[in-house]
């Protein structure tokens, strides 16, 4: 098996379903020629061609509009937006539209989509090329949203997606394009779009994690493990919205003490809701108050670098929390 | 205009009045029941109906994709939606086929007429049917989409947004906006700097064609002529019709409170009911016999679809939570089995659009 990197993954994946699919297109800003500002289509014009290859003019709502309409035909777009900051402008088609049109003609239609956004810090990006959007667009039913930690997943996601006949959100971390390496199959295969994946597993604390900060909890959990004895189970939440209830109780009960790190703000982000789903099941088995480690409350990361390491989640820090939790 | 030179036989001239006539009773046995206290909501189409019912008749039912917009009652009966499917719709019942009793009333949706699914905030629908015709181009299947709209949702985003992108790879998309002068309050000329919508269309290099929208036969032709010119992959047309609102903008509406009585009586007499069933007349296509006895055939289908419809069951809440997600399970494999059967030519009928500016008016 291919070692390969997670944005290698992701053009891999786009690969196979377009060969596998003649209805399967991506569109978007610079997704042709230029082969995508982070090269994730590099190499799809040239093989495909211009039409299911797709430079589209400069309008983020449009991007996500006509791709609701041609998969509401019946084809398979694969929309993408530059950085998920940009997202925004296309957020009414996203919630108000893409994510209801099942519900709202009784399953008469609905909308094959896929909308990739690179998403996520640590990378000089500042404001407005760093944000984490999942808290902007969990919490709608009828959409799914969900970003892989690892090369594996990623080609398995993005397949899944690809094929999925719900819209989904595909948030691809911009710190993982090439820092992830990993084996992945050449074969086709799919990662289910609805489940956790226990990554790690140990008996004195829990951490709950997604996008890069699922590796940096493994390493902290690895540190640890080696320096000080303390064994973690880490999982990786993978499908942000709806979540896989089931796993985080498990995860939980395992260790009844949990730490729940993301790099978007605390306040309102994803990890509130999985501290309630197990407040809601699990209360009784925990050992410890649920305890959180994210982006501070900050309207976005700052660009000058001692302000930007202030913002993002790290290793130490995580490594920290876990400690202090194992010890609780 | 006279409807032979419209290229309309009189058997259709005269359907297309009996189509007009049966959305105007539908809407207003909707305020009846609505006033009665049977209805929580209404929204109209009186004084459009000329202009919806002349592009319906233009359209291709089941082939071309239609976008329609709240208004556009007159439109879907014209494309083959039935009297009682809308009354099942205003009463929120169970076999409402747009939405199963989800949707307010007017949210048109059918999908083997295709009929495309609406919501609420305005203009949203303008780059769904551009993506619609981009799966036209894609599939090489020949239909045409068309997408209906109010003046104010002209000045949408998604307006420019979705017209600029049918324009940059001239799709073929007929944009229909039906010009009542109002969004709800606010007059024309407090939403657009133009001179009208119409021009708009200079900047998407694209068809812009005014047309008299109380004239459902000058609106045949012109959406007619823009399907053709669609078809034959001359890129989509922007087309202005002039309407009228009779009514208030909903049932929850006062328009009292920002238009006179003596607008709105003026208005009623130019309705383009009245007008197209003068014109019949004159043309002695109908007698006032015949007129009369259609009226008491309109009446009698209201009447039924009325009752069916209140009688029949209202949605069961142990059903609300189905269709949020697929229910089938991922099936990975080619979607040509989703579309490959619809008459499509399949990808080798790709052809690379031409570029965009050149071969239009922009204007009238």
């Amino acid at each position: 098996m291919a070692v390969k990197t997670y944005i290698e993954a992701i053009r891999e994946a786009l690969w196979q379903a377009m060969e596998r699919d003649p209805g399967v297109f991506v569109l978007g800003e610079d997704v042709g020629r230029r082969g995508g500002v982070f090269r994730a289509t590099a190499g799809l014009l040239e093989r495909f061609g211009e039409r299911r290859v797709v430079d589209t003019p400069l309008a983020e709502s449009a991007i996500v509009g006509v791709a609701i309409g041609a998969a509401a035909y019946g084809l398979r777009p694969v929309a993408e937006i530059q950085f998920a900051d940009f997202i925004y402008p296309a957020t009414n088609q996203i919630v108000n539209e893409a994510a209801k049109i099942r519900y709202r003609s009784n399953g008469a239609w609905s909308v094959p989509l896929v909308i990739r956004a690179p998403y996520g810090g640590g990378v000089h990006g500042a404001l407005y090329h760093s944000q984490s959007v999942e808290k902007a667009f969990t919490g709608h039913p009828g959409l799914r949203v969900v970003t892989p930690s690892n090369p594996y997943d990623a080609k398995g996601l993005l397949l899944a997606a690809i094929f999925s006949d719900d819209p989904v959100l595909f948030l691809e971390h911009k710190k993982l394009y090439r820092l992830a390496k990993g084996e992945v199959p050449e074969d086709f295969y799919t990662v289910p779009l609805d489940r956790a994946r226990t990554v790690r597993e140990g008996d004195d604390v829990t951490v709950i994690a997604y996008g890069l900060m699922v590796p940096y909890a493994l390493e902290a959990a690895e540190r640890l493990a080696r320096e000080e004895g303390i064994e973690a189970t880490v999982l990786d939440l993978v499908t942000l919205y709806p979540l896989d209830r089931a796993a985080i109780v498990e995860a939980a009960r395992r260790t009844g003490k949990v730490l729940i790190v993301h790099e978007d703000n605390g306040e309102g982000g994803v990890g509130g809701e999985v501290a309630a789903v197990i407040a809601e099941t699990a209360l009784f088995d925990l050992d410890a108050p649920i305890r959180r480690l994210t982006g501070p409350d900050v309207p976005a990361m700052p660009y000058s670098p001692p302000l930007e390491a202030w913002f993002m989640p790290s290793v130490e820090r995580i490594a920290a929390a876990m400690r202090e939790l194992a010890r609780f | 205009m006279d409807h032979r030179a419209a290229g309309l036989t009189d058997a259709e001239a005269i359907r297309m009045y009996r189509t007009m006539l049966l959305a105007r009773r539908l809407d207003e046995r909707q305020w009846l029941l609505n006033r009665a206290g049977k209805l929580p909501f209404v929204i109209s189409c009186q004084g459009h109906e000329a202009a919806q019912v002349g592009a319906g008749f233009a359209l291709k039912p089941g082939v071309d994709f239609v976008l329609p917009y709240y208004r556009d009652l007159a439109l879907v009966l014209a494309l083959g939606v039935t009297s009682e499917a809308v009354m099942l719709a205003a009463f929120a019942r169970a076999d409402d086929p747009a939405s199963g009793g989800r949707q307010m009333p007017n949210h048109f949706s059918d999908r083997r007429l295709r009929i495309f699914t609406q919501s609420s905030p305005t203009g949203t629908q303008i780059p769904h049917a551009v993506g619609f015709a981009w799966a036209a181009r894609y599939t090489g299947e020949p239909f045409v989409a068309f997408v209906s709209f109010g003046d104010g949702t002209s000045n949408q985003g998604d307006f420019h947004e979705g017209l600029n992108f049918a324009g940059v790879f001239r799709l073929p998309v007929i944009a229909f906006v039906e010009n009542n002068r109002y969004a709800i309050s606010v007059p024309l000329e407090r939403q657009i700097a133009s001179p009208d919508v119409a021009s708009r269309a200079q900047s998407y290099g694209m068809a812009g064609v005014k047309v008299d929208g109380r004239d459902p036969f000058a609106v045949y032709r012109v959406v007619r002529e823009a399907r053709e010119r669609a078809l034959a992959g001359e890129g989509g047309t922007l087309i202005e019709a002039d309407v009228m609102r009779l009514t208030p903008h909903s049932s929850d509406d006062d328009d009292r409170t920002y238009r006179s009585r003596e607008e709105v009586e003026a208005l009623r007499q130019a309705d383009p009911v009245a007008r197209v069933r003068a014109y019949l007349l004159e043309q002695a296509l109908l007698d006032a016999a015949a007129l009369e006895a259609l009226e008491a055939e309109v009446a009698a289908e209201v009447d039924r679809a009325t009752a069916a419809a209140e009688a029949a069951p209202l949605p069961d809440p142990a059903t609300a939570m189905r269709h949020v997600y697929a229910e089938a399970p991922e099936r990975p494999g080619a979607s040509t089995d989703r579309w490959g059967g619809a008459g499509g030519k399949g990808p080798e009928g790709w052809t690379e659009p031409a570029p965009a500016g050149g071969g239009t008016d922009g204007g009238r």
